[in-house]
């Protein structure tokens, strides 16, 4: 096997010449500048999916444990629909499908699609997690929030989502997690994201092994980074007396 | 609102394009499924021997599969293995030691959580009556982690056949390969993706009221 090259970074992306910031200048982009925006596209794609698949999969979560039939129908099928279609056939009905049969879509930018695929698909994740979350709490936790008077909504509001959410806390991490891969598959609607990148520029560097181990590398960096956020919110919003709880 | 027409999906259409997709997509389920059950039980039995040369390779391996984007392990394996082995591989082949690889990491995690849920007991049992390891393990521990977990096990499949279209990457024909040719040469892609969805969805959510079934069943026996 031929040897290390790292100075493939360093070239420019038209001339193959290198940089020597490293950097490219005045119009001119090195790899490791494309490396870095294509970075960018994957954490805008997963941060802005998560927030959809938060939205939608609590949303629907929630419905699926009131008492109402309908709305647990509603619920169910929601979660059903998103999660026994392929993440990557989803993509695709987003960019290729949505747009031809509603024409009001037609200027979305695919950015946008890709990030409401990729959140619609983990919102089916997040409700199952949401529901659990709920139903792990005793019963009687609802009926005394109804019977101090509050409404339904305001008994999952100051009573069971609180609890809830903390509860499934380590669930939801993984989840954000699997978010940050997930969003490797917007390559397929050409979305400039780190996985569309080690295709082109192993493509054009013919350096495959150390572009995808830059790839691979900031993939693990930002799951970490994840994990890590998570980790300090669940210290933040402990419950005293609870297991796992602080003691204080 | 575009008008829809299903009309050019003949039988002919179906089986030019679709069945070899569709039987591609099945055979590397079905490969990837006993081979990872068998890797992964065989990752699992390593991380829990006890014996530090085991354990933290088996764990290093699982724990850098499931970091890395499944997307880039099937362009990280069709990048080496020709590399490795010193000739071209067709996109198919590579898929099917991919998938394969990838998901023993998934099936060990799982086969360990239900040979951690068999209590001590039984492997002490195992050997008082003077079984071996190997004895103890086959006879006693495995067929009931199996048996408990035989739902989640399935459950990983149903996941692993929907992540079986991500072969895109390196351009293998599989199911949703057949679709898009299709509505590439007919120009209709609208209606293939929207065939290929349902006919996912059929499959899968199928597939999920099986296992649940299943579950129900074995969680009376226990």
């Amino acid at each position: 096997m031929s040897t290390w090259d790292w100075q493939v970074f360093c070239k420019e992306t038209t001339s193959g010449e290198v940089a020597s910031t490293c950097f490219g200048k005045g119009g001119d982009i090195t790899y490791l500048d494309w490396l870095l925006s294509a970075w960018g596209w994957t954490l805008s794609v997963s941060v802005l999916a998560l927030v959809v698949a938060l939205v939608f999969g609590s949303l629907m979560g929630i419905l699926r444990t009131t008492p109402h039939r309908g709305l647990v129908l509603l619920g169910n099928a929601w979660t059903e629909l998103f999660r026994n279609i392929p993440l990557l056939v989803q993509i695709f009905l987003w960019y290729h499908v949505v747009p031809a049969l509603f024409p009001i879509l037609r200027g979305v930018p695919s950015f946008i699609l890709v990030v409401m695929g990729l959140g619609l698909f983990t919102s089916a994740r997040i409700s199952e997690q949401v529901r659990a979350g709920i139903q792990s709490l005793a019963g009687g936790q609802r009926m005394a929030g109804l019977a101090m008077g509050f409404s339904l909504p305001q008994t999952y509001r100051h009573v069971l989502l609180p609890m809830a959410y903390r509860i499934i806390i380590p669930p939801l991490t993984s989840e954000s997690m699997n978010i940050i891969k997930n969003s490797s598959v917007a390559f397929a609607v050409s979305i400039s994201e780190l996985t569309l990148f080690a295709l082109q520029a192993q493509e054009e560097t013919s350096r495959g092994i150390e572009v995808y181990l830059a790839v691979t590398g900031l993939y693990f960096i930002s799951a970490f980074a994840i994990n890590r956020a998570a980790l300090f919110i669940e210290n933040r919003v402990r419950v005293p007396g609870m297991i796992g709880g602080g003691g204080h | 609102m575009l008008a829809l027409d299903f009309a050019f999906f003949t039988p002919e259409l179906i089986s030019g394009y679709i069945v070899k997709g569709f039987i591609f997509s099945l055979q590397l389920t079905l490969v990837a499924m006993v081979g990872g059950i068998i890797l992964g039980t065989l990752l699992a039995l390593m991380r829990l021997s006890g014996r530090p040369w085991l354990v933290m390779p088996a764990a290093a391996y699982v724990n850098t599969m499931r970091s890395i984007p499944l997307v880039m392990v099937i362009l990280w394996f069709f990048l080496l293995i020709p590399l490795v082995i010193g000739k071209p591989l067709g996109a198919e082949t590579s898929a099917i030691i991919t998938f394969t690889l990838f998901e023993a990491a998934y099936y060990s995690e799982i086969m360990r959580a239900g040979i951690q849920s068999i209590s001590r007991g039984q492997v002490a049992a195992g050997y008082a009556l003077g079984m071996s390891y190997r004895q103890t393990m086959g006879l006693i521990v495995l067929p009931q982690a199996f048996r408990n977990m035989l739902p989640v096990l399935l459950t990983q499949t149903i996941i692993l056949f929907q992540d079986t279209s991500l072969v895109y990457a390196i351009g293998a024909y599989d199911l949703l390969k057949g679709f898009e040719i299709a509505g590439k040469n007919f120009n209709r892609p609208v209606e293939t993706y929207l065939v290929a969805a349902v006919l996912y969805f059929i499959i899968s959510f199928s597939l999920s009221m099986l296992v649940r079934k299943l579950q129900q069943r074995i969680a009376i026996v226990r």
